[in-house]
């Protein structure tokens, strides 16, 4: 059905931005944002703007004033471990209740999923992951893989050069976000002028506090039915000001890899101490399953791959 | 239903003389059935004065091992097992005197792959039984362990339409007509215009055999004449369904043994041949590639009427085991017998790898179909094109619209009668993929194809208003549970 | 001669906003869509050339419409057609097929009779290319 059957015969004369925004859903996955992610308030301001900016696009449009149909790929810069795909998850639905995506899914992949092994092999793989990500938004991690300066027959170009005539002529289609360093990205978009041209929205995720880093476990604790008790609290407080100061530290995902192995940990305690153990007991968290992580004594080689 | 007498154990059981089916062990309301009992549904309505569990006792024993006394000799078998249970008995909805009567029947009572040998204790002497006024056959089910024992369809819903390289969309057809009189070049003309036009299928009627207007095999090579021609004109695959029923089985292979000489995709039968003669004529198909049409000619003598006789569903089960892959199973919206909703349990019965259990469809058992392949379900009689939208809404895809009158008897030929009846199916099906609501805006999906496809326009011009509404007469008789009543 | 193999053959050929609406229909079955091509249309050419494997996983019909678009540019003069697969068991096969371009000149067939016994005819079907 063409867009004219559907849009109503005569333009209305105002629009509630406010109504504008309940109705869309919007503020719904804006409140799930500030619900879900801990801290981040750059970024989360740099989304409103965005909802804000594309609501009143879309306001103009129904009232018949001039509009273009925004550049909407992005690029989201900032260490591993910051919520980089989590906002973009939350991206694809934004732009979903606004109607600038059909379907609002995320196809979230790596170099690996677009570039081949071998001649002819990069152009098929490459259109695969579009065709998928066509109606949603796809998720380039670590984008600046993509381009190897040295190597002039690489076939990360190729991938490139589709991916840049999609993003030109698909627009309609599918949002591309590319992530990674901050650093390594501005290097990739200065070789690679092409996408900096194409990239609308560039959104920096700052690295968590040592403060957020302590919600962010004790609010995955919880969602484990797990807890601290005082002693686990402040010596998590003290991995994360060490664990920060060693290399490969990934933010949220540091923290995540940190509480499995004080789990297990807990969990060996528990066993070897033989006694017979109460709900209490199975969800704390002490100071020893903490303070046992090799962090303290400066980290080791298991610590640096999980980074 | 609680019972009055109970059945009698030890030395007084088998003393000469007569007891009460119930008596006997035939029935036991706390029976609960094995994975591989074979489960037989009676409507049965006693005479006056029976008891209605002595009744159903009757029906297990009747249709199991019993006889109206009691014989010494069953004390040299197993009898208990070979005994059929009656286990459950409830009134029917709104039918005072009616009761439904579930037996079990333990698989051992049965051979393997026949019908007949299963028609014959299930509905062999049952049904004249004197303690009742009527009986019917409502429902089987069949165990997985039975229903493997039968190899089912030849061809199938999927490979038929892999042959035909026809997918998404009904099947079309027509019966030649008039039924008698054409000689077999007047035939094949009907035939080649009706195919050219647009149709999938022409098709013979069940009564087209051999006679003294048309020799069955003027009508072969004639037929297969118009199938070819209409092929190398359109660039589809043509059928014609060639009726091989005969007075012998060895003329119906004959018969059949030409078809395939001429490279016809399919052969029909009708009902009336007998299950075993059917069984055959599958087993045929499957050596010879050969699509197996089965007009049911004959049914509505046992299948119409509620009180008494075979509900037509129970044929189709039997029909889907014996191995058919097309089935008349009515239509809904046209000229003959049958509520949309009982309608659509035959379909369900014919088409579904497992069908539930639905009582508003009037299917009462959960039925694993074991994979063995799907019944092509066939619409045919007094329908038209006008009437597309509700005939898509009610069978989808997996069916044969035929329009016999509606093809041949449009105002501008036959051929524009086939490129209506093609044109207003291909539009209500486009229309349906593309998300409209084609129950209620399929009149106006027609009138839109119509303004530029002539044929179609005179089509509705001509039939837009026929409708056939009378009561049905097999109608499910369910309490409507409270979901289903509030919709 | 049009002929008239596919789902919509007998409607005036669908412009891309409705094949964009039968792929939809398509995606919201769970059918993965094979795009075929051929010159030769004869009814028992059942294999056509493949335009890449069938489409797994699509969530919206634009990457269909992308790879249609490559296929026509490949083969601007010959038959085409979208074919949609279901892997539920039972099915296994193909749902839909439907044309999505023509030649500009299509072929014809021609049939030749050969008797055989009697009044029995053999008949064989061969394209006749414009």
């Amino acid at each position: 059905m063409s867009e004219a059957a559907v849009l109503p015969a005569e333009t209305p004369e105002k629009i509630n931005l406010a109504e504008d925004f309940e109705t869309s859903g919007v503020a719904a996955i804006l409140r799930e944002l500030d619900e879900e992610l801990i801290g981040l308030a750059p970024v989360k301001q740099r989304i409103r703007e965005t909802a804000a900016l594309l609501l009143v696009d879309r306001a103009r449009k129904k009232l018949g004033l001039a509009h273009d149909t925004p550049t909407l790929h992005m690029s989201f810069t900032g260490n591993p471990g910051v919520g980089k795909t989590t906002v973009a998850l939350k991206m694809a639905g934004l732009l979903h209740r606004l109607g600038y995506i059909r379907k609002g899914h995320l196809v979230s992949v790596t170099r690996d999923d677009l570039v081949g092994q071998y001649i002819g092999h990069t152009a098929p793989k490459t259109r695969e992951v579009l065709k998928k990500a066509m109606g949603g938004v796809l998720f380039i991690d670590e984008a600046y893989y993509l381009y190897k300066p040295d190597n002039e027959r690489d076939y990360g170009q190729e991938a490139i050069e589709i991916l840049l005539q999609v993003m030109e002529n698909h627009r309609d289609d599918l949002v591309v976000i590319l992530a990674g360093y901050a650093d390594r990205m501005d290097q990739f978009f200065a070789s690679n002028p092409g996408f900096r041209s194409r990239i609308a929205h560039h959104i920096e995720f700052p690295d968590y506090t040592d403060a957020e880093l302590l919600r962010i476990a004790e609010s995955m604790l919880k969602h484990n039915e797990y807890s601290f008790d005082p002693g686990g609290q402040e010596a998590m407080r003290a991995y994360i000001a060490a664990r920060r100061a060693l290399p490969h530290f990934a933010n949220a995902r540091s923290i995540r890899n940190a509480l499995d192995r004080a789990r297990l940990r807990q969990a060996n305690r528990l066993f070897e101490a033989g006694a017979p153990v109460d709900a209490q007991a199975l969800s704390t968290l002490t100071r020893a399953d903490i303070e046992a992580s090799r962090v303290f004594a400066g980290g080791l080689a298991h610590e640096r791959q999980a980074g | 239903m609680e019972s009055k007498s109970t059945e009698i154990k030890g030395k007084e059981r088998y003393k000469a003389g007569v007891l009460k089916y119930a008596q006997m062990g035939y029935w036991n309301g706390e029976y609960e059935p094995k994975p591989t009992d074979i489960i037989a549904l009676f409507r049965i309505t006693p005479q006056d004065g029976v008891d209605p569990i002595e009744a159903a006792a009757a029906v297990a024993g009747e249709s199991s091992t019993a006889t109206w006394t009691v014989v010494w000799t069953d004390r040299l078998t197993a009898c208990d097992s070979y005994r059929a249970k009656a286990y459950r008995v409830d009134p029917v909805p709104g039918q005072p005197g009616q009761y439904f009567v579930y037996v079990a029947y333990d698989y051992i009572l049965f051979e393997e792959g026949s019908i007949a040998n299963l028609t014959a204790s299930i509905i062999g002497n049952v049904f004249s039984f004197k303690p009742l006024k009527a009986a019917r056959l409502e429902d089987m089910y069949f165990p997985p362990a039975y229903v493997k024992t039968f190899k089912g369809p030849p061809t199938g819903v999927v490979v038929e339409r892999e042959r035909l390289d026809k997918f998404g969309r009904p099947l079309l057809g027509a019966t030649t007509k008039p039924k008698l009189g054409l000689s077999g070049k007047n035939y094949g003309r009907v035939v080649y215009e009706g195919l050219k036009g647009g149709l999938d299928f022409m098709k013979d009627d069940e009564n087209i055999n051999s006679q003294p207007f048309m020799h069955w095999r003027d009508r072969f090579l004639y037929c297969m004449e118009a199938v070819n021609k209409a092929t190398a004109e359109t660039g589809e695959i043509k059928g014609h369904y060639l009726n091989v029923t005969a007075g012998t089985m060895e003329e119906m292979y004959r018969r059949a043994e030409l078809a395939k000489q001429l490279g016809s995709v399919i052969v029909m039968i009708d009902l009336v041949i007998g299950y075993t003669a059917i069984q055959s004529m599958s087993e045929w198909c499957r050596q010879n590639d050969m699509i197996l049409h089965l007009h049911r000619a004959g049914h509505g003598t046992y299948t119409r009427q509620k009180n008494h006789g075979v509900s037509f569903r129970v044929i189709a089960k039997w029909m889907r085991l014996a191995g058919v892959d097309h089935i008349h199973a009515g239509t809904a919206v046209g000229k003959l017998e049958g509520d949309p909703k009982t309608v659509q349990g035959y379909y369900n019965v014919c088409r579904e790898s497992f069908t539930r259990m639905d009582l508003e469809r009037g299917v009462f058992f959960d039925q694993d179909w074991c994979d063995i392949r799907k019944v092509m379900p066939v619409a045919s009689g007094g329908i038209h094109a006008g009437q597309m939208h509700q005939l898509l809404d009610l069978f989808h895809d997996d069916v044969v619209l035929q329009f016999g009158g509606g093809t041949i008897g449009h105002p501008m030929g036959i051929q524009a009668g086939a490129t209506a009846n093609r044109v207003a199916l291909e539009a209500m099906v486009l229309a349906r993929n593309e998300g409209r609501d084609i129950a209620n805006e399929g009149p106006e999906i027609l009138r839109a194809a119509a303004k530029w496809c002539k044929p179609l326009e005179a089509a509705l011009d001509t039939w837009g208003n026929i409708t056939f509404n009378y009561a049905s007469t097999d109608t499910s008789d369910f309490v409507p549970t409270p979901a289903v009543a509030a919709e | 001669m049009r002929i008239t193999q596919g789902c919509f053959s007998f409607l005036p050929d669908l412009d891309d906003e409705q094949i964009r609406a039968q792929v939809e229909y398509c995606l919201r079955n769970d059918w993965a869509i094979g795009i075929e091509y051929t010159d030769d249309p004869h009814p028992r050419n059942t294999y056509w050339n493949m335009w890449g494997n069938p489409m797994f996983d699509l969530k919206d019909a634009a990457g269909v419409m992308m790879e249609l678009d490559a296929c026509r540019k490949a083969n601007p003069d010959d038959y085409i057609k979208l074919i949609a697969f279901d892997s539920t068991r039972g099915f296994e096969t193909v749902r839909t097929a439907f044309l999505v371009q023509r030649p500009k000149v299509e072929p014809r067939f021609s049939m030749t009779r050969t008797d055989v016994r009697g009044r029995s005819m053999t008949y064989t079907l061969s394209t006749v290319q414009p």
